[in-house]
């Protein structure tokens, strides 16, 4: 690890390495002694998913998808080049695929065998996606799941669950929530959150945002 | 392989807890550790399917007590030794014994293109697909002792084609031999009852992505 990068992680200052911090800067002096890897060209992986690519490219999809009706209708048949249309291209999202939920059908992400993501759209997928019991639970029991996340679903609404077992990248295309009429699409992008678009929360109006 | 990274429809593993305004990594080494593997790829000396083959070889225990990024680092070390990049006397001492030769690191500036760059798992191969949407298909009941896409709990299921997604890399021998075997992957409908028996919704399904080689005519 380059002494300039722990400058830029203040919370570890103050703490003693741990194992698998320890073990990380040991790899990483090893490949940088042989020549393999340039300690900057990892700064520059890290602050691209730390700055430059994340959820809120997901929610410009989106909010897109909501306010211009052929725009939704490319990305639903094509979303790899509807998503292309905003450059948000290249690894873990080479082949997208985007599901339309519906008042009659809700759509779930998972990665059952690993933690497949999309990261384009939605950055690096945060640690319940990839907990044990999310990749146990979502596939035997996604009605279980959503109601302990506070997002029950009627009996009478089906339930897809979606397992990413190859290299297709799947972004839920949430429903627009009623109360949002005229709203642009800077102030719709601005709701949509990461796991409405994983499938396991509702966009909502926030109180303030009520208009 | 039937291992603990195949964890759909397994029971006990507790809630799931979302945290409010995760940061992209929690320490800095998590960030390291997704850099390292992303820049060690680079060399191109396996691809995407070993590196998941990789983690999956984690003993049981240990996987399961690891973290994400641990999984990402032990997984590194293992590709980093098996593909020749380091020796397992480097990896334990911390010193290099010698310079990696012929290979040139990934370059800051070149960062931006390599992850524009599409990996293409999607092939251009003009292989006609065994089955059409609608199609009634049996997934395989097979345990292969080495990397497969196909979870355990469709083994042995019923489901329907879906969507033909196209010609695709086959991940289960890509990541044995690297053998790309290209091939229409689909996406199959399995009814929820039929992976679950009736504590299943009637109505509710769940969607996996399969290969040719994982399917048969129902």
């Amino acid at each position: 690890m380059s002494d300039h990068h722990d400058d830029e992680h203040v919370r570890e200052h103050d703490r003693p390495l741990s194992g698998p911090a320890l073990r990380a800067k040991a790899l990483e002096s090893l490949l940088v002694e042989k020549g393999l890897v340039d300690p900057k060209a990892l700064d520059e992986l890290i602050d691209t998913y730390e700055t430059k690519v994340g959820p809120r490219n997901g929610a410009r999809i989106v909010a897109r998808a909501w306010v211009d009706p052929e725009y939704k209708k490319r990305l639903l048949a094509d979303a790899t080049a509807a998503i292309a249309e905003f450059g948000f291209i290249g690894r873990q999202g080479e082949d997208m695929v985007a599901l339309e939920n519906t008042p009659k059908v809700r759509n779930v992400v998972v990665c059952t065998l690993c933690s497949c993501y999309p990261w384009p759209v939605l950055g690096l997928p945060p640690v319940w996606y990839k907990s044990a019991p999310y990749r146990a639970r979502a596939v035997i029991e996604p009605r279980g799941v959503l109601k302990e996340l506070g997002s029950e679903v009627p009996e009478g609404v089906e339930v897809r669950v979606w397992d990413s077992t190859a290299e297709l990248r799947y972004l839920v295309l949430p429903e627009r929530p009623a109360g949002t009429e005229g709203w642009s699409e800077d102030e719709l992008a601005s709701i949509v959150t990461r796991d409405a678009m994983i499938g396991v929360a509702p966009v909502t109006v926030p109180e303030r945002g009520r208009r | 392989m039937n291992g603990i990274h195949d964890m759909g429809g397994m029971h006990g593993m507790g809630p799931v807890v979302i945290e409010k305004n995760e940061p992209v990594f929690h320490s800095g080494w998590e960030a390291r550790a997704l850099a390292l593997n992303l820049a060690c790829g680079f060399h191109g000396k396996w691809n995407i399917d070993m590196s998941r083959h990789s983690r999956e070889r984690i003993p049981p225990a240990e996987y399961l007590a690891a973290t994400y990024y641990e999984k990402w680092l032990r997984g590194l070390e293992m590709l980093l030794v098996e593909n020749g990049l380091v020796t397992r006397r480097e990896l334990e001492s911390g010193r290099a014994e010698s310079k990696a030769s012929g290979l040139a690191a990934l370059r800051a500036p070149e960062v931006a293109t390599f992850l524009g760059n599409r990996r293409h798992a999607r092939l251009d191969d003009d292989v006609p697909p065994k089955f059409s949407l609608g199609e009634r298909v049996l997934a395989h009941n097979d345990h292969p002792v080495g990397h497969t896409r196909l979870p355990r709990y469709a083994r042995g299921r019923r489901g329907v084609i879906d969507r033909d997604h196209g010609v695709f890399i086959f991940a289960d021998t890509h990541a044995m031999t690297r053998d790309q075997k290209p091939q229409h992957c689909y996406s199959v409908r399995f009814a929820a009852r039929e992976l679950w028996g009736p504590c299943a919704s009637a109505r509710d399904s769940v969607f996996v992505d399969l290969w040719d080689d994982h399917l048969d005519p129902a």
